[in-house]
């Protein structure tokens, strides 16, 4: 069972407490873009196997929106943050990064 | 190939069944084929299959990460059906049921096909509505279902609590030609009728790359060393996005776990498949007597093949109050797959950026039932460079047009 902590109010939610969002830090694009843009950013997926940023939702808890960097191959979590930062914070990019050291970063 | 009969079995049973030749042979790749297929799951041996036979193209490969048949096709819960709502899916999915009826027949290999019928249970005023639709769909489009009410429900399954409490059922969608079959079997089939047609399957060779030269693919990396090709065809479900990304695109498709779940066996008292939407879960009996059970989505990417925990108990409980009877059933095993989910729900058998090189993925929750529909377009999508009558709304281009296959609104649910 997947755990997050809700980086707002500090609780260790289970994944029934909280409601899934997907892809996190995607670009968005609306009026004056290209096709090819709105397409892209409406449905191409990153979908790695491996390190993935998401966003979720406290659902059962404070509501609020936040983001979490976790492994799809093997459902460690390598920490959450707050859903207003645009880019993950440096340290948790040092903490994949020392236990993935192959990781690409975030393309 | 020696050909199954009963004729066989006592040719055999004189020489005390030392006889039986292998299934399909093992060979080591060759180095170049004129297509290689990733994915020997059933969708991509089917494809192999009708590429051999319908299309006369036989030097080709089947790669294999695995074992064959050991992703999704021996993961599902075997329901085969064809009600759907939108007609480019009932038209490939009626292809695909129309194939299964025929099938042992065909590869001479018992798939185990059991049309027992199919219901879909209304238990809200919305389902009752939207299942007549969907039979007035479905009749427009030439596949035979209809709409009963609770009390014919009954008479069909007597285990079933049609007066339950919260969700008492108000009538289902009914396919009569619906039902099973032996999932690995298909899986198994298709690969002797390969191996008998001179293709080769090579299993435990993991594909590391795709090569390309002028936007054309050459060829594949594998653990097992180059090995070239005029076409590539991916089949790969769960792991499509993997593979997109070695040839250079993205896809709109996200991986998530299903899971599904088999009780103890028990005597015979079911003999369609039930499923109930609205409080999500199906059942159908196994001929060993297991009651085989499918479960919900996980809400996030996921590659582990297991299921939350929450959906086991979420799918059991719906069941207990439509099937009391279960409720004292041991539950034998638990297992997930990850399937391959379209924004649309629906799948694509689709060119691609990457010329000569075409994809058949995004089956999501319902890809057993399409096995035969699924290989016979993509086969015809290989064969000739553009894809046929069946194939062509599920171009991956549809997205960016707009002309959706929107089966996710259609079925509510995972399908």
């Amino acid at each position: 069972m997947l755990i997050l902590e809700c980086p707002y109010c500090g609780v260790k939610a289970e994944e029934t407490e909280l409601a899934p969002g997907y892809e996190a830090h995607l670009k968005r694009y609306g009026p004056g873009s290209t096709d090819e843009e709105f397409e892209a950013y409406m449905f191409a997926r990153k979908n790695p196997k491996g390190v993935h940023f998401e966003r979720w939702r406290h659902a059962y808890g404070c509501g609020k929106w936040f983001l979490a960097a976790r492994c799809t191959a093997t459902l460690e979590v390598f920490g959450t943050y707050p859903a207003q930062l645009s880019a993950p914070p440096a340290e948790i990019i040092a903490k994949i990064k020392a236990k993935r050291p192959d990781w690409k970063g975030l393309k | 190939m020696k050909r199954y009969s009963v004729f066989a079995i006592a040719r055999e049973a004189l020489n005390y069944h030392m006889g039986w030749e292998k299934a399909w042979k093992s060979p080591e790749p060759k180095a170049e084929y004129d297509a290689i297929i990733v994915g020997a799951g059933g969708h991509g041996l089917a494809t192999a299959y009708y590429l051999g036979k319908n299309h006369g193209l036989r030097n080709v490969a089947i790669v294999e990460k695995g074992w064959l048949g050991g992703g999704n096709t021996g993961r599902n819960t075997t329901i085969i059906r064809s009600n759907y709502l939108q007609d480019p899916s009932a038209a490939i999915y009626d292809k695909a049921l129309q194939l299964y009826e025929n099938l042992s027949q065909d590869l001479n290999y018992n798939v185990m096909f059991s049309p027992r019928g199919l219901l879909m249970l209304a238990q809200t005023h919305h389902e009752v509505r939207g299942y007549m639709r969907t039979v007035h769909a479905n009749l427009l489009q030439g596949v035979q279902t209809e709409y009963i009410g609770p009390q014919r429900v009954k008479e069909l399954v007597p285990i079933l609590n049609i007066d339950g409490p919260r969700y008492p059922v108000l009538g289902a969608l009914y396919q009569p030609r619906g039902g099973t079959g032996r999932h690995d079997a298909v899986a198994w089939g298709y690969a002797r009728a390969c191996s008998a047609m001179g293709m080769d399957i090579i299993q435990q060779c993991e594909v590391k790359g795709i090569r390309s030269e002028g936007g054309k693919v050459v060829g594949i990396e594998t653990t097992k060393g180059y090995i070239g090709t005029k076409k590539l065809g991916m089949v790969v479900a769960g792991h499509s996005g993997q593979l997109a990304e070695m040839a250079g695109f993205r896809l709109p498709i996200e991986a998530v776990a299903l899971q599904a779940l088999v009780s103890e066996p028990i005597k015979p008292c079911m003999d369609v498949v039930v499923m109930a939407n609205t409080v999500h879960g199906y059942m159908s009996q196994s001929d060993k007597g297991e009651m085989v059970i499918g479960g919900g989505t996980d809400g996030f990417n996921n590659y582990t093949q297991r299921g939350s925990f929450q959906h086991i108990e979420e799918t059991l409980r719906a069941l207990i109050e439509t099937f009391p009877m279960i409720s004292r059933l041991k539950m034998l095993r638990q297992w997930g797959g990850i399937v391959d989910m379209t924004g649309d729900r629906s799948p694509l058998i689709s060119k691609t950026p990457l010329g000569n090189c075409f994809i058949n993925c995004g089956w999501g929750t319902g890809g057993f039932k399409a096995i035969p529909g699924s290989g016979w377009a993509m086969a015809e999508l290989m064969a000739k460079g553009e894809p046929g009558p069946l194939a062509e709304a599920f171009n991956m281009w549809r997205f960016k047009e707009g002309q959706f296959i929107d089966e996710s609104v259609a079925a509510g649910v995972a399908h």
